[in-house]
């Protein structure tokens, strides 16, 4: 008895000395790891504040010795800068915009609604899924060349209103949820139409925030696609000027805050959006456990 | 819904594969008569040549075998180590741990790209602080020299005389020169970007992993490392086979970054496959081998998925008979 308590006294507090040293390491490791993984973007922002020259002579401070606003400026005022703005904000509203609507249509038609083909329709978007983005830039052109919409914002958005993964996404959804409501709907003589749009999409909440968040995302960070649908200066998006006007002045090597500012700047509404949803996005599939 | 999967999907796909198989070169609609069939011609000009078409293949294939090689490991590893440690502060900061890794993930590759050019350019914040350590760093983007000749470079060994085309236009001394500088700083964005979002998966599957199991493993006295080692990493075994999955697919398409950062340079050491086909067509009007190469980039993978399955599947079925003999006639089934 003596020796069991005295067993579990030696025992007990040891086992706790080791693991209260393994966790202080382990926060050491993870607070110099989630250091490496902001201060780039730290530096970015510090150093977009600088003069070119500045720049230069301390890349690494966070603090600009002379603070300046020209990069910003020169962006603003004397480049096409706010042009790309412009047509990524139109193209991403769009876009996102068509997926919901597109993916929870498509998703509740396929969960729901019994015609001949499903399987085969839901099949199909799968292997779509699996094709990877890269191999479908020379087919996507051939299609916007072929109807004519090359150079038109028809061209850059249309192509990616197909959005395989969120119809997938919904259709899982909604396969998920008891059909009971609905049924009571059909029985109280809604159609189908007035069904989905009454009574399954304003319970499809949750999925229809990751549809948006993933879909604005994408859109805003998509580069290939834009490159394949356009030439024309006037419908340059934000990717795709910020990708040539980074190219273009390679040789020069510097310019470095005016880069960074537009870096800054197109980083701002994802960041917004991954701040305002950040509990969901980063803790979507725990929801379970979060309650 | 199947008309428009099909108007851009379908459709497409077959009509890029028509162009693959013929002399289109840009001019008029390769579908309606501007184009002649030409057979498997540009495949065997891109794969058998002696041309600059089959060398540049051969250079993108080579970079790119190289990225992946070292960017789906290291981005698993870091992942699922990332993981593992925010999983085991349950308690404070543990969202904001979670959000500071993730945060790479969110913003484009076009801006990540920019910060990295910044980062790693001659006088850069990396070379900056490698010269506090008193290291000279090299002029990173500029620097087209292959780690591994670099490495044999240390012992003494030079190129030899230069011998003639193995595969696919290059000598087995230029197939063996590992990643470039400027490829590596491109391998250590891609797990920069990458491992936050494996993360999540990883953490999502810790915390549905059992509890009980690992409470044994203690009472058994099983050390951390051994209860990491033998049962946390067996136990995600299905999440690990969907990180590298994606992580094949995703590191064979390398583009943003090089049309951003190095379309190709120095030296064509970061040319990518992925790259290489949209120059082709989009830039020289060689729509025939563009779509070629595009095709044989979708070929690769798909194979190089079907490997990695069967390389995880093999260690599948003796990674469980290690871990508990006792159960071993479940165990297929049940995996």
């Amino acid at each position: 008895m003596t020796a069991t308590h005295a067993l579990r006294r030696d025992r007990g507090p040891a086992w706790l000395r080791r693991s209260r040293f393994g966790s202080a390491v382990a926060l050491a490791v993870l607070i110099l790891l989630a250091l490496a993984y902001l201060y780039p973007f730290a530096i970015s922002l510090a150093t977009s504040f600088k003069t070119d020259a500045g720049a230069a002579a301390d890349p690494l401070s966070l603090i600009p010795a002379t603070p300046s606003t020209s990069a910003y400026t020169e962006l603003l005022r004397n480049s096409d800068f706010p042009l790309w703005v412009r047509n990524s904000v139109i193209v991403t509203l769009t876009v996102t915009t068509g997926r919901v609507l597109f993916a929870s249509l498509a998703g509740y038609a396929l969960a729901r609604l019994r015609f001949p083909g499903r399987g085969v329709v839901f099949a199909a978007l799968v292997a779509v899924m699996a094709v990877p983005g890269v191999v479908l830039l020379i087919p996507r052109f051939l299609v916007i060349n072929t109807f004519g919409i090359y150079n038109s914002f028809a061209g850059l958005i249309l192509p990616l209103l197909v959005d395989a993964a969120g119809v997938f996404i919904m259709r899982n959804y909604f396969t998920s949820v008891p059909p009971g409501v609905e049924e009571a709907a059909r029985i109280d003589g809604a159609g189908p139409l007035r069904i989905f749009w009454s009574v399954a999409l304003p319970m499809a909440g949750p999925a229809l925030i990751t549809i948006i968040v993933l879909s604005f995302q994408g859109s805003w960070n998509e580069l290939s696609h834009f490159i394949v649908a356009s030439d024309r200066p006037e419908l340059q998006t934000l990717t795709k000027g910020v990708a040539q006007l980074t190219a273009g002045a390679l040789s020069q090597g510097t310019q470095y805050p005016l880069k960074l500012a537009a870096a800054v700047i197109m980083s701002i509404p994802v960041a917004l959006l991954f701040l305002v949803f950040q509990r969901r996005i980063t803790s979507t599939h725990d929801g379970a456990i979060r309650g | 819904m199947v008309v428009i999967l099909g108007l851009f999907l379908v459709v497409p796909i077959a009509m890029a594969f028509w162009v693959s198989v013929s002399d289109w070169r840009g001019v008029g609609n390769p579908m309606t008569g501007a184009a002649r069939f030409v057979g498997a011609a540009n495949y065997s000009d891109v794969l058998l040549g002696d041309g600059l078409a089959t060398k540049d293949l051969g250079r993108a294939m080579r970079n790119n075998l190289y990225y992946v090689l070292a960017v789906v490991p290291l981005q698993t590893i870091l992942a699922l180590t990332l993981a593992v440690l925010v999983h085991r502060r349950v308690v404070a900061g543990r969202g904001f741990f979670r959000s500071a890794f993730y945060f790479p993930s969110v913003t484009s590759s076009v801006a990540i790209t920019v910060v990295f050019l910044f980062l790693f350019s001659a006088t850069g914040a990396v070379n900056r602080l490698l010269a506090v350590l008193g290291v000279e760093g090299p002029n990173w983007f500029a620097d087209p020299r292959g780690v591994v000749h670099l490495a044999l470079g240390a012992f003494g060994i030079r190129a030899p005389y230069e011998s003639g085309p193995v595969l696919l236009g290059l000598s087995w001394w230029n197939w063996i020169s590992g990643p470039s500088v400027a490829m590596c700083v491109l391998i250590v964005l891609a797990v920069f970007t990458t491992s936050g979002t494996f993360m999540l998966l990883f953490l999502a599957a810790l915390q549905h992993l059992p509890g009980e199991v690992e409470e044994a493993a203690v009472v058994d006295g099983a050390t951390p490392w051994q209860r990491l080692h033998r049962i946390t990493v067996p136990m995600l075994r299905p999440t690990l086979f969907t990180v590298i999955t994606l992580g094949l697919i995703g590191t064979w398409q390398l583009f943003d970054q090089v049309y951003t950062g190095t379309q190709g340079t120095p030296g064509k050491t970061t040319l990518t496959p992925a790259y290489l086909s949209y120059q082709t067509s989009f830039q020289q009007q060689e729509w025939g081998q563009g779509a070629a190469i595009a095709f044989l980039l979708f070929a690769i993978i798909v194979v190089s998925t079907l490997v990695g399955r069967w390389l995880l599947r093999e260690r599948d079925t003796t990674a469980p008979h290690r871990l508990r003999p006792a159960r071993r006639p479940g165990t297929g089934s049940g995996s």
